[in-house]
């Protein structure tokens, strides 16, 4: 079964609440999820994805580093031979209001597979990702997503 | 008396250097033409004849000679690796750092119309990069059997993960393939390992690169040819910045080398943030770092110096009546033996040298950016800080015999702050004023505190 994810929160941003809601929702939902927590480099994410043969990883930032911290990420992907790996990212993205559709597109020419707002519900990325990795929610069946 | 003498087989000139070892003194230097395409043996005859006459009747024994060579095009290095940004960067990072020309580089797995281009391009050595030790496998393989199938012939270097080393090697030894295994260049993300593939093409510079070029003759006059003129120069600036057993270097510093087709800068420095708050991205920086710009130079280069620098940039530092910069750039990239004769030709060449060091060193040096966040002002910074560089080594014709170099180094300070490129701000200008360096890097394998107290002892200082 393709359900292994690696969820962390990138860079030097600390934000813990939402990466354990997020833990909680994936885990819930039947997903594998292995959690690296706050504080992760891009190194941390992809050598977590390597050991444990993840299908995707999810990338929170809240503290408006975003954009830095996240460049370069889905090259190194390809280096360590994760080019089918689905990245996703979330969070503040960038400082200020700025248009939705600028963000995403800067984060989607950085490789990632999909990019989402604040205020997206943990719901709408599961799933997304069910989606992605052709899997059939209900057969994983823990909690029902509706 | 006995002495040492060093030689460099240039791409123009045949240089000789005679060193008094016991009284850290050069004795006198010399240069004719090289000679690589017909024998290079009447060159160095010419340069030798010409040294006994500088060397005034002192009776001098060569006890040791050794030799350093950067004739027929220098050493030729096509590198291949995954990404362009990572395995990519760091092979050919790792090759200029061994002195060599990069005369391609290719990303991904290769395909025939690459193959043929890499063909026409005739490389000394294939460095064959790609995947941490452990990552990615199937692009390297991919390469190894595109190069093993259609081009057997040339020398390859191994440098990339380590897990597919049986497989190479076995496509390699089945196609009778002169090859070298070394440590990968990136064993893991973010981490550069560039001494190795150093040392390994170091090696086989000396074992095989030298027979092809027509030196192997010489050999027995010289002695071996131990390292690309690239290497020395840079094998110098690290004993000069870092120092030897007993003898304080000078810290620190960069080298800028103008020369007719490329302008070559050297720095040796960590190159880490000056100040707090600055986060440094990208692939790691080598201590001992070499960049080339095969599009600044002063001849062959100087039509692409202006095609890159504009009309603005060259004025500046020119201030001669004839203001048709370009013609003038076209017909010394069509002259490349040109030797300045009247003041216009002194200015002229003062103005591309300063505009090629000035764009070299920009292109060398790391950038800075700002980015807004809600904790205020962050900057990032990818590449070297070098503003704290303590000193700064001129070296190339142009400086050497030209009549005003300290206009010339004083250029590479008045560039690249617009763009947020980190310079060195105020480093101790310095000139190469008897063309020793090279000769010093060489001598360094074998006498390095005496070639670190005869750089200390003929560096002039200026300003």
């Amino acid at each position: 079964m393709r359900n292994t994810i690696v969820l962390g929160v990138i860079g030097s941003d600390c934000h813990a609440v939402g990466n354990k809601i997020l833990d909680y929702a994936f885990s819930s939902a039947g997903f594998k999820v292995i959690n690296i927590g706050v504080l992760s480099s891009q190194e941390d994410f992809i050598n977590a994805a390597v050991e444990t043969d993840a299908d995707a990883i999810l990338v929170s930032s809240l503290y408006g580093h975003g954009e830095i911290d996240c460049r370069g990420f889905r090259e190194k992907c390809e280096e360590e031979g994760l080019s089918e790996i689905l990245l996703y990212v979330g969070g503040n993205l960038v400082v200020g209001k700025q248009e939705w559709k600028t963000v995403e597109n800067l984060y989607k020419k950085m490789g990632f597979n999909r990019v989402y707002p604040p205020g997206t519900t943990p719901v709408a990325a599961i799933t997304d990702l069910a989606r992605d990795l052709k899997i059939d929610l209900s057969k994983l069946g823990k909690v029902k997503v509706s | 008396m006995e002495a040492v003498l060093l030689v460099d087989f240039g791409s123009t000139y045949t240089k000789l250097t005679a060193v008094d070892i016991k009284n850290e003194e050069i004795l006198a230097t010399a240069k004719s033409p090289s000679t690589v395409e017909t024998d290079i043996m009447i060159g160095l005859q010419k340069a030798y004849s010409s040294l006994k006459e500088r060397l005034k009747g002192i009776p001098v024994e060569f006890a040791e000679k050794y030799a350093c060579s950067s004739a027929a095009g220098g050493l030729k290095i096509v590198a291949l690796g995954l990404v362009p940004e990572l395995t990519v960067e760091a092979a050919a990072r790792a090759a200029l750092g061994a002195g060599a020309r990069i005369v391609g580089t290719y990303n991904h797995e290769i395909e025939m119309y690459e193959v043929e281009e890499i063909v026409a391009k005739k490389p000394d050595i294939i460095l064959l990069a790609g995947g941490t030790d452990g990552g990615n496998k199937s692009c390297i393989i991919h390469n190894a059997k595109m190069l093993a199938e259609h081009l057997s012939d040339i020398s390859v270097i191994a440098a990339g993960n380590s897990k597919a080393r049986e497989e190479l090697e076995k496509l390699f030894s089945d196609h009778k393939m002169c090859y070298r295994f070394t440590e990968n260049v990136m064993p893991r993300l973010n981490i550069l390992n560039v001494e190795p593939v150093r040392q390994t093409i170091r090696k086989l510079f000396i074992e095989r690169i030298v027979l092809a070029r027509g030196l192997k003759r010489a050999e027995k006059y010289v002695g071996k040819v131990l390292m690309p003129t690239p290497a020395a120069v840079m094998q110098a600036a690290a004993i000069l910045a870092d120092g030897t057993e007993g003898e304080d270097g000078y810290g620190e510093l960069m080298v800028v080398d103008i020369g007719g087709a490329t302008t070559d800068v050297h720095s040796i420095a960590a190159g880490e943030p000056l100040e707090a708050g600055i986060n440094w991205y990208g692939l790691p920086e080598p201590y001992a770092k070499r960049t080339v710009e095969g599009d600044l130079g002063m001849r062959v280069s100087a039509y692409s110096l202006w095609q890159t620098a504009g009309y603005q940039r060259i004025r500046k530092y020119y201030t001669g009546s004839n203001s048709d910069i370009e013609q003038k750039c076209l017909s010394l990239s069509e002259q490349i033996d040109k030797i300045p004769v009247t003041d216009d030709d002194f200015e002229f060449d003062a103005a591309l040298g300063a505009v090629a060091v000035q764009m070299a060193v920009e292109r060398h040096a790391g950038v800075l950016e700002k980015h807004y966040t809600p904790t205020g002002l962050v900057y990032a910074l990818q590449g070297k800080d070098l503003r704290g560089v303590s000193c700064l080594i001129g070296t190339g014709g142009v400086l050497v015999k030209g009549r005003d170099p300290q206009r010339i180094l004083q250029a590479t300070l008045e560039g690249g702050f617009g763009e947020g490129r980190l310079i060195p701000q105020k480093p101790q200008l310095m000139l190469d004023s008897s063309y020793i360096l090279s000769a010093m890097g060489l001598l360094s394998n074998v006498y390095p505190v005496q070639a670190l107290r005869i750089m200390k002892k003929y560096l002039k200082r200026i300003v």
